[in-house]
């Protein structure tokens, strides 16, 4: 065993942080991405979201029913987005528009008068157990505070004054796996596709195979969609297997066309794929393909409502959010599985996948190298 | 009266702002073997890579097998064999799965007996299943060049084919690049070695980015207007740096027990030695110049712009 030598250990190391800084995107990897992960994450995540979305149904407007919606804002959980009609409602819970409804039944003024305590119903989107537990919490405790002060003196405690009827929306129980399980789908299928078809390309310009490829006749059009059509196939089985699993072992309810999922789930692998095999056109090599998969896979887990509430995160992180193809192929697959949405409800959120695919592939076909050029 | 199946003028290439190829023109006829020489550096790959459409000229003009290398380097691609300096074949598929592709590529109406007689004329018959990157350095190269006929080029374009191959396998491969050029496959080829470059019929030395010297073995050898004496005898070593010094001389090279003093004043050179003759008692005679040095000597009167 020869002696340890620091001089010997200090020209590897010497060495090792040459190379480092010569390889500019990792170097700026190294130091951009603590920086930017913690001013995002830092401070866009919040597991107990506020400014929830919220509809009312009012069939009965008058004071109590006022105080009751001007409390609900003031609790800073609820946000009001305006009164709707009761098939109005149901279609924005669908949609994921809004995270609760809250309908004021007729005789809501009367009955609170003559204390017997009228029915407030209160429907949560539950797809995520996570986004709605504050909220809920804070709904118990709000008939105390709404009437301490306009009726005083009460003989039934404030607390039993309303009968509060709290619905859970699509997932009854809370159970976490039927959000978490649709969920996962995006997230491998953004993993493996973007990482996939980034090295896919990358290892033939590595190992110099591309020079060999490009003095085929073989056209660009030819070696790209020849090169993402496995991929595709691959993201298939991958969602085929992550439903057998949710269907078999998760018992998530799978209430959608199972055909109109897949037709989104094809929208969505393309989506990464056109992202992926951009990164191989601007990464030198897997590496820097690699990195570049992981600078996207972050903030796709943790901004698009996956890991944490959407609603949660302030507007700037939202608008990062939306820029996301998975923030929408959640919705979708939720909406799809869960709460049975159909194509009408489904637009709204395949178009930004569309666009956010769009803009790569025009990013995409600037940067792809025909020649060696 | 021969026809050219490389002809271009003018060709000139930039990276950033590096000038790679500048102004190259180059002739090349029908069924020749053709050598491209030069430094590391110089532009060989660059020029090659051009002429088959892996790159386009920033300007010039051209005809390769007849057609334009600007604009036609589709219908280029599918005539022209280019065999890459690094093996570029996939290392993660087998010898017959590797031509198979390649054929596929090109469109070949009669894929499979194709590649079965490339593999019987390799003579990897039995081992058609191994996979490429475990072949030795020699095969990689003999199963490059397979790969590259497969689809019957007329032109074949090698960049240093011969690279880290072993002599025995060097012969072998000049043998096939002989019999090619025999059966009428124009060859471009380009090399380090000189005993290589002496075995093509018309040389072309290219130096960073210029073309400076082409025609036969002895054409470019005359035409640097060498004189070269040979000196031998005990004396001889560390005698090299001295004579560099001499009046006349341009270019001392070492050949084990003899030295090689060239220059292209004759007068002042023959002066030097005589001088030298006497003092030292060493045999000195005249020889006629190799291609080595021929090439030390452009090489020496090009500096190159990239390094000091």
């Amino acid at each position: 065993m020869a002696r340890f030598s620091f001089s010997r250990w200090l020209g590897i190391l010497i060495k090792e942080f040459i190379q480092l800084r010569r390889d500019r995107l990792t170097f700026g990897m190294i130091v951009g991405i603590p920086i930017i992960q913690l001013m995002l994450f830092g401070f866009a995540i919040n597991s107990d979201p506020k400014h929830l979305p919220t509809a009312v149904v009012m069939a009965d407007p008058g004071p109590f029913s006022r105080a009751w919606v001007a409390a609900m804002r003031n609790s800073d959980y609820f946000t009001i987005v305006g009164s709707v009609d009761e098939r109005q409602a149901t279609a924005l819970l669908d949609r994921s528009e809004v995270q609760f409804v809250v309908t004021f039944p007729p005789g809501f003024n009367r009955d609170l008068v003559r204390g017997k305590p009228p029915t407030l119903l209160v429907e949560a989107d539950a797809t995520d157990p996570m986004a709605t537990g504050g909220a809920i919490s804070v709904l118990n405790k709000l008939g105390a505070e709404v009437f301490a002060a306009d009726l005083p003196g009460l003989q039934p405690p404030a607390s039993q004054l309303v009968d509060l009827r709290i619905h859970r929306r699509y997932n009854p129980e809370g159970v976490t796996a039927y959000n978490i399980v649709p969920g996962l789908m995006g997230v491998i299928l953004t993993m493996t596709m973007v990482l996939m078809t980034g090295l896919a390309m990358t290892r033939e310009r590595e190992r110099g195979t591309f020079e060999n490829l490009l003095a085929t006749p073989a056209t660009p059009l030819e070696v790209m969609t020849g090169k993402i059509v496995p991929y595709i196939l691959i993201g298939l089985i991958q969602v085929t297997l992550i439903l057998l699993a949710a269907r078999w072992i998760f018992d998530v309810p799978m209430h959608g066309n199972l055909l109109l999922l897949y037709g989104v789930v094809l929208v969505f692998i393309c989506a990464n794929l056109t992202l992926g095999i951009t990164f191989s056109s601007i990464a030198r090599n897997q590496l820097q393909a690699m990195q570049m998969t992981f600078f996207f896979f972050l903030p796709s887990m943790l901004l698009s409502g996956f890991m944490f509430p959407f609603r949660g995160m302030p507007e700037w992180a939202q608008t990062i959010g939306n820029v996301l193809p998975l923030t929408h192929f959640l919705i979708l697959v939720r909406g799809i599985l869960l709460k049975g949405n159909d194509m009408n409800m489904l637009w709204t959120q395949i178009w930004p996948i569309l666009a956010f695919m769009a803009g790569i592939l025009t990013i995409g076909l600037k940067t792809f190298r025909r020649t060696l050029d | 009266m021969d026809e050219l199946v490389i002809d271009v003028t003018g060709l000139n290439k930039h990276f950033g702002d590096k000038h790679v190829v500048r102004d190259l023109g180059l002739q090349v006829r029908k069924g020749e073997i053709y050598g491209f020489l030069g430094p590391n550096g110089s532009g060989k790959t660059t020029s090659i890579r051009m002429l088959c459409g892996l790159l386009t000229p920033d300007s010039g003009s051209g005809t390769c097998l007849g057609l334009d290398v600007l604009k036609d380097s589709a219908a280029i691609k599918r005539q022209v064999g280019y065999m890459t300096q690094k093996f570029s074949l996939w290392d993660d598929l087998s010898i017959v799965e590797n031509l198979d592709f390649v054929a596929r590529m090109f469109g070949m109406p009669d894929r499979r007996e194709a590649v079965d007689r490339a593999i019987d004329e390799l003579g990897l018959g039995g081992r058609r299943k191994q996979l490429a990157g475990t072949l030795s350095g020699g095969w990689k190269q003999r199963l490059a060049l397979a790969s590259c006929l497969l689809h019957r080029p007329r032109l074949l374009l090698l960049d240093e084919p011969t690279a880290g191959v072993d002599p025995k396998a060097r012969r072998d491969f000049w043998e096939e690049i002989h019999r090619l050029s025999a059966a009428g496959i124009t060859i471009l080829v380009s090399t380090h070695y000189m005993d290589e470059a002496e075995r093509c019929h018309r040389l072309a030395y290219i130096a960073y980015g210029n073309l400076l010297a082409s025609g036969t073995a002895d054409e470019v050898v005359a035409n640097c207007r060498l004189n070269t004496w040979e000196i031998a005898g005990d004396g001889i070593h560390g005698l090299a740096e001295r004579l560099r010094q001499l009046p006349g001389v341009d270019l001392v090279a070492s050949f084990g027990t003899a030295l090689h003093v060239s220059g292209t004043d004759a007068a002042r050179l023959a002066a030097s030695l005589e001088a030298m003759q006497k003092e030292t008692g060493l045999a000195v005679t005249p020889v006629a110049p190799s291609l080595e040095d021929a090439f030390i000597h452009l090489m020496q009167h090009t500096a190159d712009p990239l390094g000091s």
